[in-house]
């Protein structure tokens, strides 16, 4: 790195340092504006007059007599009890990582480890199934779920969201453990170890940078997912998307758009910690694991 | 690996798979070849609070003996594949007869919703994958050169267009890009166009649907990218640079070929989800402009009458085109395997 | 709207008690589906204040309601006693045979239950209604005073309205209109079609009839308004049409009675706008009589796929949810009630004048549904001036017959 940056040209830093000023403004201009915009009023911040009221906040003034106002949160996690669908997603994130990247690993670690041809078949069919649009899947699940009792619940969701994740999660983790050297489970076969034992003492300890980063992927999936919850949860199981779908409003009521604002917001801070501390973690993951693809 | 070793391995996923998707799929490909029975309709007075009006409603008793003889409903074969509303082989072989000229047959093709919505899904694929691909390098490329100390700010913000639940964020975007929004004002500066509005013009409404594509996945490819970069070795690097190759040289010649088989990863993942696209056309309330297939779905689950038969051919001829659009990364796969 | 709701809930609470007596359930279960907003709140919570010893009331307010609901009554037992939808969602509830015919159960408990408010299908009471909305209109007084011109009453007086308030510079896009492609603008095409005086199918079939005069006429008027409208009118739904107006960019538009307070009250707008909104009747086109509208209601339904204890259980909760005693200072402005004891507000003059003019339900057809997602995808197509009305029209009506088939219709 050091003798790179040492022969770097002035032109090529300039160049670098613009490409990275303006990916900067586009990647985070929206959110910020986002959250200056969280603390005014409706008729502010998707203002039809004229923008800049979005800046000044007239009509915040005039409403509630200061130019920022705490009313979007207020309303989202007070009025509207927030908080009950900020911990249902924790709920269902947390199980669908851990159930995806369990399943997953096992079934990526054998996929990598096998050399008969069934495995190119199993990626090509796991692949086709992920092309299946989901919106399709889900109302096929309906009629089924509704009779059995499972509509509703949690668990529910979370099975459905493990299953449609497992295509993507099995090709990121079949490519990370291919670059594992073989050699380490199978000396500790030739010790005497089964392989169930070889990939649960020797490949275990030295997979987590690849898993972490298949999770994620995994709980971005959960955390944004729309048409498997909206349809599958009932009210009180609603995870945070559906419900702030549930304050944009619709044909004959108004909504109330700000508390989607400022519900959409406040769950970025968690997320700002948690790339944070796995920033490391995600690098080298993906650093041991798809470069081989 | 041993057969029995390996089944016991891919065991948990492949059952999760078989449940809540082969089934599902297996139950839409049946569901694709009925249709349902022909209902008896028969002439009632409805009335309510607002008076009484004539209409006509479906003779539930008669319809259920139907239903009890075939409870999937008639067998129509590949009807509903070939109907207007999906490919139109009918009105494709008039307008081919009829049509003066390619222009002609053309925008008689483009007026039937299957290829309406054909032409926007392979345009926006093609347009948007490459896109992503090249502008996540970009960014991994000058994130990697960056100071260590801010690399971890920059990740983050960089992730931002991927993380911000899609619902509410082009409901932003959208906003923004409005006549008067912040970013709709500023394209009228700069193209010299007080009038000018996005959401009224179609090619402009694919740009923007476009823009939003690559600005959403560009992250996805970024991360990819940027942690293959920090593989690169060193000591090939570094010959490269004492047999004289300048820094494009060694773009070109020693990090782009390390990369490779990451672009494989990121293409095949971003072909399948930009043949999918449909997101964005609702969030956009673009669909007076441009149209996908998976929005077909959505359009036909989503009416006061849902077509079910309707929507799973559809899906059907998804599944298939993503099989066809993969084909070549696949097969180059295949070859890559079997050299093993 | 939502600090109302609160409120509700707790005064629903507090009347639980003498609720529970007045209800008469001894036992069974009700669960009820619907879409979420705040009358329909009220409704729900009023019919949970029925819950006690073995009586146990479940709701699921949601904005996808309708993707849900058929599934969630066609199993047996079905997961929900009852449905609350609108004219155009008990079609497709019937279409699946998952309601049943209240008539017994009237007979039996329907006292203080308006003749009125029975939604009946072949002489069978399938729903009872408890609220009303049409779409009318909403226009600025101050701009049309400075215009000099009166309150129109038809399409084309509006029209005529629209030129002189842009040529007089007071506004450069006068007219407002929900006409997002899609539902929106299909409803918009059904509302001027029945001014128009058309008919949507052959009579006693299900083959349609839209490309004719009155369908051409009828997209003609669209695309005139639409001149005087905001370019990107086409991705304009409800709540950009009243954002518009809030902005004091709009003089003159149609809109649903059920928004008009939120237009009216002192947020999202200047006091110069807000202050100057009023709310008038529907209008006429084409010299008709009929105005250029549909009413629409919202109900309640009972799922037939429960037992009959459960079917009674539900009735008469839901029979609780819609008694006069919902009726606070609170729940009166949340819709336009058809429950004795409602007095209107000034908002809910349009709904009324509607009413009063004679304005035509949303027509209740198994496939009228069809008829409307195939023309939401098809006319936006004419009003962006890349086909003619008749070519528009012809496409509606062939993706309508080729849904139309698989649904066994034709």
């Amino acid at each position: 790195m050091t003798v790179k940056a040492q022969q770097r040209s002035a032109l090529l830093n300039i160049l670098l340092i613009t490409v990275l000023v303006v990916w900067m403004v586009m990647a985070a201009f929206p959110f910020l504006w986002t959250l200056w915009g969280s603390f005014k009023v409706e008729g502010d911040f998707f203002s039809k007059a004229n923008w800049a009221n979005s800046l000044t906040g007239t009509l915040t003034k005039t409403e509630t007599g200061s130019a920022f106002t705490g009313m979007g949160y207020h309303g989202a996690w007070v009025k509207e009890a927030f908080g009950i669908a900020a911990i249902n997603t924790v709920i269902v994130c947390l199980f669908v990582v851990t159930i995806s990247l369990t399943f997953g690993t096992l079934g990526g670690y054998a996929l990598s480890r096998s050399t008969y041809r069934y495995t190119f078949w199993f990626l090509i069919i796991a692949l086709i199934f992920r092309a299946m649009p989901p919106v399709t899947l889900v109302s096929g699940y309906l009629p089924v779920f509704f009779k059995w009792n499972m509509w509703g619940h949690l668990p529910t969701a979370i099975l459905v969201l493990v299953a449609i994740n497992q295509p993507f999660t099995l090709w990121m983790l079949h490519s990370f453990f291919k670059n594992i050297p073989k050699d380490l489970d199978e000396s500790a076969m030739v010790d005497g170890c089964n392989r169930f034992q070889a990939f649960r003492y020797v490949i275990v300890p030295v997979m987590w940078p690849g898993v972490i980063t298949t999770g994620l992927f995994s709980f971005l999936l959960a955390y944004n997912d729309f048409a498997v919850t909206a349809m599958i949860l009932s009210k009180e199981n609603q995870t945070m998307v559906p419900k702030i779908a549930g304050f944009l409003g619709s044909t004959q009521v108004k909504g109330n758009v700000m508390f989607a604002v400022a519900a959409v917001v406040s769950v970025t801070a968690p997320l700002f910690v948690m790339i944070m501390v796995f920033q490391r973690q995600i690098v080298s993951g993906l650093t041991a694991g798809a470069v081989k693809g | 690996m041993k057969h029995k070793t390996f089944f016991w391995f891919v065991l948990p996923s492949s059952v999760a798979m078989l449940l809540f998707i082969f089934v599902p799929i297996i139950s839409v490909v049946v569901q694709s070849l009925h249709v349902e029975h022909e209902q008896v309709i028969i002439s009632v007075e409805n009335c309510g609070p607002f008076g009484c009006t004539q209409a006509t409603t479906i003779d539930q008793e008669a319809t259920k003996k139907l239903l009890e003889a075939e409870p999937l409903g008639r067998f129509s074969g590949f009807d509903t594949y070939a109907d207007r509303n999906h490919l139109a082989v009918e009105d494709v072989s008039q307008a081919w007869d009829k049509a003066d000229n390619w222009r002609d047959f053309g925008s008689q093709i483009l007026n039937l919703p299957f290829y309406k919505a054909m032409s926007f899904t392979l345009a926006y694929t093609f347009i948007v994958t490459p896109l992503v691909l090249i502008v996540g390098f970009i960014i991994a490329v000058a994130v990697n050169g960056a100071v260590k100390a801010i690399r971890g700010p920059i990740i983050f913000f960089s992730l931002l267009p991927m993380m911000v639940t899609p619902l509410v964020g082009s409901l932003i975007i959208f906003w923004m890009v409005d006549a008067r929004g912040v970013l709709g004002s500023m394209l009228q500066v700069l193209a010299g166009d007080p009038e000018l509005s996005v959401k009224a013009s179609t090619p402009l409404t694919w740009v923007m649907l476009m823009f939003y594509g690559v600005w959403h996945s560009a992250p996805f490819a970024f991360i990819v990218y940027y942690a293959g970069l920090q593989t690169v070795n060193q000591d090939t690097l570094e010959s490269a640079m004492i047999d004289g190759a300048n820094r494009w040289e060694q773009i070109r010649y020693v990090i782009i070929p390390h990369l490779l088989p990451l672009t494989t990863f990121i293409a095949l993942m971003q072909l399948m989800d930009n043949f999918r696209v449909f997101e964005p056309i609702v969030s956009f309330a673009a669909s007076a402009h441009a149209t996908s297939l998976s929005w077909s779905i959505y359009n036909d689950l989503g009416g006061e009458v849902r077509q079910l038969s309707s929507a799973a051919a559809t899906s059907v001829l998804t599944i298939i085109g993503v099989a066809i659009l993969l084909s070549p990364v696949l097969i180059r796969t295949w070859r890559d395997f079997s050299r093993k | 709207m939502f600090l109302k709701k609160m409120t509700v809930a707790a005064a629903v609470v507090l009347m639980s008690s003498q609720a529970y007596a007045a209800c008469g359930i001894s036992e069974g279960n009700v669960s009820i589906i619907g879409n979420e907003f705040p009358a329909i709140h009220t409704v729900a919570n009023a019919a949970a204040a029925c819950a006690g010893d073995g009586v146990e009331v479940k709701s699921n307010l949601t904005a996808d309601h309708k993707e849900i609901h058929v599934a969630g009554m066609q199993g047996n037992p079905a997961e929900y006693s009852s449905a609350i939808i609108a004219n155009s969602t008990l079609v497709a509830l019937m279409n699946e045979d998952v309601v049943r015919p209240l008539d017994d159960l009237l007979a039996k408990h329907g006292e203080g239950i308006p003749k009125s408010n029975l939604i009946t299908v072949d002489g069978k009471v399938m729903a009872v209604a408890f609220m009303a909305n049409a779409q009318t209109l909403a226009y600025r007084k101050d701009v049309l005073a400075e215009a000099g011109v009166e309150v129109p009453t038809t399409y084309e007086e509006m029209l005529a309205a629209a030129k002189v308030i842009r040529d007089k510079g007071l506004m450069e896009n006068p007219l407002g209109g929900a006409y997002k492609s899609g539902w929106n603008l299909a409803e918009e095409f059904v509302n001027m079609y029945i001014g128009h005086g058309g008919e949507f199918f052959k009579p006693g079939s299900a083959e349609p009839a839209i490309n004719n005069e009155a369908g051409i006429a009828t997209l003609e008027m669209l695309k005139a308004l639409a001149e005087y409208m905001n370019p990107d009118y086409l991705t304009h739904d409800s709540n950009a049409t009243n954002a518009e107006m809030e902005a004091g960019n709009v003089a003159l538009m149609n809109m649903w009675g059920s928004r008009m307070g939120n237009l009216m009250d002192d947020e999202g707008a200047e006091e110069q706008v807000y202050s100057n909104i009023v709310v008038g009747g529907p209008l006429t086109v084409a010299g008709g009589s009929i105005p250029a509208s549909t009413l629409w209601w919202d109900g309640w339904t009972v799922a037939k796929n429960v037992s009959d204890a459960d079917a009674e259980a539900t009735f008469l909760a839901m029979k609780n949810g819609i008694s006069p005693d919902i009726l606070t200072e609170e729940t009166m402005g949340q819709a336009v009630w058809m429950i004795e004891g409602y007095t209107p507000a000034p908002v809910n003059d349009g709904v009324f004048a509607a009413i009063k003019a004679g304005t035509k339900p949303y027509p209740m057809l198994p496939y009228q549904g069809l008829l409307h997602t195939a023309l939401g995808n098809n006319i936006a197509d004419f009003l962006l001036g890349s086909e003619s009305a008749e070519q528009s029209l012809a496409d509606a009506e062939a993706a309508y017959v080729a849904a139309a088939k698989e649904k066994g219709f034709l």
